[in-house]
């Protein structure tokens, strides 16, 4: 079992989500960033779909009530158990009654906490992930208690570690590919939008990141239709919404873009102010 | 059946939007329904999302040929094959348009010049059809709005629109299935449950089911919502 001493700005339980429910209008939701969660999970052996404790700009501390193996992956904001610091992407042995705290933000945003057998929590239409109206908890609160699954002596690992570059959270290349609505922009307009750097606004969260750049442009709204994490709309204020993992099915917005699975990773790391260039594959 | 012109085009690298004229009709609906039928009965599909001209395909693979893909599916479109029609049900949902809920009838009827009671009538003497849940979990997009009560939406959204709201917002028409935020006109609320996730089936309605709304009193809308509290309630079939 895992305690939540203090559970920072955003900490939800995420595994890859739920699909197959679009046309109850659920969305998929998961984890944010999910090459930072299969590294965590195959370090320790996991399946590469077991759930994790994503954490957003550190801030949270969590207490372990037994000995554990956990992984640190993603974002790095100086992890500490027990005032010792420790690394990052490497399988960490924690000793009952420890205490896992963060400090300094060294880079990225989103870090992921996995835990060696997995954690043992609700599932609602096949997936662990929290979504607020389909998981009974949206957030981790202080106070919570997240079981973790048993394992036996055996499955202990070895402690390996990876070596991650930091590029991968420093990088502003976002690669993408044309979205369906991309050819009815004017060729001044579909050059623009690859050759400009846009901001990150402060409206950034798990359902979507906006930017603060204005692009004007005519497109008229299109028959609602589906949409995808990585789809990136453009409104007629001219404003670009990259809709991110919790995102509706369904949008009215010209679809200009659609980010790869790599580049919605990338874009997971980052923040308000952070810089980013579209960049067609 | 089967005719219609078609667009496929790649969505990203491991999705495929299948698109139909751009307009809202019963027979492009209809057709939508069968092909997706067809396909979900040929492929291993990761999700499949309706539009109101639309489907998409999400593949739970990064999609190498999709050239391939398409024609597979071209193929798929014009082969004739016998589909099992899903049934259609009729629902009658009970909304009550007291103005303690209808919080924008009064001003609606200044605007179009019709009175409350006629707009409570034709929200009601109409039968609408399911196109498609999106938005929120069991929300439903409903086409056949009364050209005479079709409203703009709200220049500025609401933060809090509670669950149950009956409202209009331009051409549709719909009852938002949790609190949200919205910028529909809200005319009513209807006591009964739109999203249910620990139900086998957490949405009652899929697309191409038909909807009524039918009036009740501020009592028996108390009523009904206990009854849907304690799981008692039975939702009318036509």
């Amino acid at each position: 079992m895992i305690t939540v001493l203090n559970s920072g700005i955003y900490s939800s339980i995420q595994d890859l989500g739920r699909s197959g429910f679009a046309h109850i209008g659920v969305p998929v939701s998961g984890v944010m960033d999910s090459y930072a969660t299969k590294i965590g999970n195959q370090l320790l052996h996991n399946s590469l779909e077991e759930a994790v404790i994503e954490i957003t700009f550190g801030g949270c501390k969590f207490l372990f009530e037994k000995g554990l193996q956990i992984c640190l992956t993603g974002a790095n904001f100086t992890p500490t158990i027990d005032g010792e610091k420790v690394s990052m992407n490497s399988v960490l042995d924690v000793k009952k009654g420890s205490v896992l705290s963060f400090g300094k933000k060294i880079f990225g945003v989103r870090t992921y906490l996995s835990i060696l057998g997995g954690i043992s929590s609700e599932v609602v239409l096949n997936s662990k992930s929290f979504y607020k109206g389909i998981t009974t908890s949206f957030v981790l609160k202080k106070g919570d208690q997240i079981k973790i699954n048993s394992t036996t002596s055996e499955n202990k690992k070895t402690l390996s570690k990876i070596k991650i570059e930091e590029h991968n959270f420093t990088a502003k290349c976002i690669n993408c590919c044309k979205g369906p609505e991309f050819e009815l922009l004017s060729k001044t307009e579909q050059e623009l939008l690859i050759e400009t750097q846009f901001t990150i606004s402060n409206d950034n969260n798990r359902v979507g990141y906006r930017l603060k750049e204005v692009f004007k442009n005519q497109l008229k709204p299109i028959l609602t239709s589906g949409v995808l994490p990585g789809t990136v709309q453009l409104t007629p204020s001219g404003e670009l919404i990259i809709l991110m993992r919790d995102c509706q099915v369904t949008g009215g917005y010209p679809r200009v873009l659609q980010l790869t699975e790599e580049a919605i990773n990338i874009l997971a790391q980052k923040t308000t102010k952070d810089k980013i260039q579209f960049e067609l594959k | 059946m089967s005719n219609f012109q078609l667009s496929y085009k790649t969505y990203g690298d491991s999705a495929i939007l299948i698109e139909w004229s751009s307009e809202i009709s019963e027979i492009i609906l209809n057709d939508i329904l069968n092909f997706k039928s067809k396909i979900e009965k040929e492929l291993e599909l990761k999700d499949c999302i309706v539009g109101y001209n639309s489907i998409l395909l999400v593949y739970d693979f990064v999609l190498i040929n999709s050239i391939e893909k398409i024609a597979f599916l071209k193929e798929l479109y014009q082969h004739k094959s016998f589909i099992e029609k899903k049934k259609i049900a009729h629902w009658e949902i009970p909304v009550c348009y007291d103005k303690q809920f209808g919080i924008d009838l009064d001003e609606i009827s200044k605007t179009i010049k019709i009175s409350t009671q006629e707009i409570i009538q034709l929200h009601t003497e109409t039968i609408y059809t399911v196109y498609f849940i999106g938005f929120l979990p069991g929300f439903l997009y409903l086409g056949g709005l009364n050209e005479q009560i079709i409203i703009p939406r709200k220049a500025t959204p609401r933060l809090h629109v509670p669950k149950g709201a009956v409202a209009i917002g331009g051409n549709q028409t719909g009852v938002y299935p949790n609190q949200s935020s919205g910028g529909w006109n809200i005319i009513g609320n209807s006591p009964i449950s739109f999203f249910e996730v620990q139900n086998q089936h957490p949405c009652f309605a899929k697309a191409g089911d038909k909807i009524t709304f039918k009036s009740v009193s501020f009592e028996e809308f108390n009523y009904i919502k206990n009854q849907v509290k304690g799981k008692n309630y039975q939702l009318q079939k036509i």
